[in-house]
């Protein structure tokens, strides 16, 4: 029956789905009841933190710079091209920012935690972890899961800061333009709702690279096939649900806190 | 049907050494397996496998490539829980245990793995201390204890290096020094002879003898090599000389005994006499 296939595979996502909901909870609740790891989240934290902070400044600065060169040729048709600096602040605080650190920490450690534990999986070390008494779920899960989502809120401040450092390095040294009015702009007119939203967003961007990349890592099979399998995976889904997401999370704080 | 057997050693021997005894039959298990079947997306791995380790017995599962005997392994400490049956370990159902129960439990056993499952990240005294330091143990007492356990193994040398820098046979041995750091109750080997050339395999099976006769640990090894299973039973560890002696002739360890799968069924369950003797036709076929 044709209907088979299709049936199967719906099944198969429900109960992927099921599965992942559990892992999630789980790794959340851990942090509520002992033992927790402390020096594991510090590495975790420094690893995610420390070692993505290169790339999420880079990023940032060359799309505030993109987005300065795009706008202002725009705007400059409507008069218009002293906003620039309104246009790439909130664009970056709202938007770009949070979306673009989620997705370049998403490549960087949702991969890393995949194959790390991927890895461990095949060659049973979590099977060994779990015969000596240590629950990898609290050893290995939870502090990736809280040091992901406390790091990619600061490296989003970071990305939204060096974003609008961007804008104004093209706007004052390509576009020849006021760097005072480029700043002005961009603090006027930004709005308590504008920051909070962009500061959202990685909270729950750090919660989605985490919990898929440990996700799919601890469910890995098939040997070393399986921990490329799972590493893809792993980047792919945390890739589209951080976009998803961030579509969801827009609407509710547009209709929560509709900008002023 | 399995062929089973509770019948007595051949009659003692006034030569045989001191340190060697029989297991305490009277005393309750330390696992007793009922019923236990388990599948995965699949035909069955196990069927109705029933089967009990006394206080103080070696148990060598013995069966071909495929047949179930690591999932039986990983079954009795609880990594694997079986679709229908029952697992006591310790005298507690474990069957359906929840995982936060089980680790408690587990701290109580010491598992050596097929390939021995060391954490590649971690220095060898790191491996060794994992369980220490996970319970903050002070680091003058773990340092002494894993002195202790890598001189057990004769890897004193290993301390400071990390898995990649060791040999097979030495990660195995690093390994049971892992398992033993913590005094475990029970031991159960997954195959550590696999894949080594027959001088380290003799090292490993000197060690687990060492640790038979002179802790009297109960475990379960997992093995294909029917050498390994014959040199278990056919010696003993002689602690004034150090070293691994063969027991006299027709009167092997009455501590060991042996398992046999096929296919997911227990076929056999007794002594090396027992086996030795036995009319199954796979069991023979196993022994040539």
């Amino acid at each position: 029956m044709a209907i088979n296939p299709i049936e199967n595979t719906a099944k198969q996502l429900v109960l992927t789905v099921q599965e992942y909901s559990l892992f999630a909870s789980r790794a959340v609740m851990n942090i509520f009841r002992p033992p927790r790891y402390w020096p594991d989240f510090l590495i975790q934290s420094d690893i995610i933190g420390f070692g993505s902070a290169t790339i999420v400044l880079l990023s940032g600065f060359f799309t505030g710079g993109v987005l300065a060169l795009q706008s202002a040729a725009t705007l400059s048709e409507f008069g218009a091209a002293a906003v620039t600096g309104r246009f790439v602040s909130i664009t970056m605080i709202r938007e770009l920012g949070p979306v673009l650190t989620g997705i370049m920490v998403s490549g960087r450690n949702a991969s890393s935690m995949a194959s790390e534990l991927g890895s461990m999986v095949v060659t049973e070390q979590i099977d060994a972890m779990r015969a000596l008494g240590v629950d990898p779920m609290r050893k290995l899960v939870t502090p990736r899961l809280f040091a992901c989502i406390i790091m990619l809120f600061f490296l989003t401040i970071l990305a939204d800061a060096f974003g609008i450092v961007g804008g104004a390095f093209v706007t004052v040294f390509m576009n020849h333009q006021n760097g005072t009015q480029y700043f002005s702009m961009a603090w006027e007119h930004l709005r308590y709702p504008d920051i909070i939203q962009g500061l959202m967003k990685p909270l729950f961007s750090g919660f989605i690279i985490a919990s898929i990349g440990c996700f799919y890592g601890m469910r890995t099979s098939g040997g070393t096939e399986g921990v490329g399998r799972s590493t893809i995976q792993a980047v792919v889904t945390a890739s589209v649900l951080i976009i998803f997401v961030d579509f969801l999370v827009t609407q509710i704080l547009l209709t929560l806190l509709p900008p002023i | 049907m399995s062929e089973t057997s509770t019948s007595p050693q051949p009659g003692a021997d006034p030569a045989r050494p001191a340190t060697v005894r029989g297991p305490s039959r009277d005393a309750a298990p330390v696992v007793a397996f009922h019923n236990v079947s388990i599948a995965f997306d699949g035909p069955p791995v196990l069927q109705d496998v029933t089967f009990s380790i006394a206080p103080g017995e070696t148990r060598v599962l013995l069966g071909p490539a495929g047949v179930g005997k690591s999932v039986l392994l990983k079954l009795v400490n609880g990594l694997l829980r079986p679709d229908q049956g029952s697992i006591q370990l310790f005298g507690q159902e474990i069957s359906t245990m929840p995982e936060e129960q089980l680790f408690p439990l587990r701290t109580r056993t010491g598992m050596v793995f097929q390939e021995g499952a060391l954490f590649d990240s971690l220095t060898v005294r790191d491996n060794v201390a994992y369980q220490l330091v996970s319970e903050r143990v002070p680091d003058d007492e773990i340092n002494r204890r894993v002195h202790e356990a890598l001189r057990f193994v004769e890897l004193d040398e290993t301390f400071a290096l990390f898995p990649q820098s060791l040999s097979g046979g030495m990660r195995r041995r690093v390994a049971i020094a892992r398992a033993l750091i913590h005094q475990p109750e029970f031991l159960l080997y997954d195959s550590p002879t696999g894949g080594l050339d027959p001088v380290t395999s003799t090292t490993i099976i000197e060690l687990i003898v060492k640790q038979r006769d002179v802790y009297r640990t109960p475990s379960i090894l997992v093995t294909h090599r029917l050498q390994d299973a014959f040199t278990l039973c056919t010696h003993y560890f002689d602690i004034e000389t150090n070293t691994m002696v063969p027991l006299p002739d027709g009167y092997p360890n009455p501590n060991t005994t042996f398992l046999m799968l096929e296919e997911g069924r227990l076929i056999f369950d007794g002594s090396l006499h027992n086996l030795i003797h036995s009319q199954n036709p796979f069991v023979r076929e196993f022994l040539l």
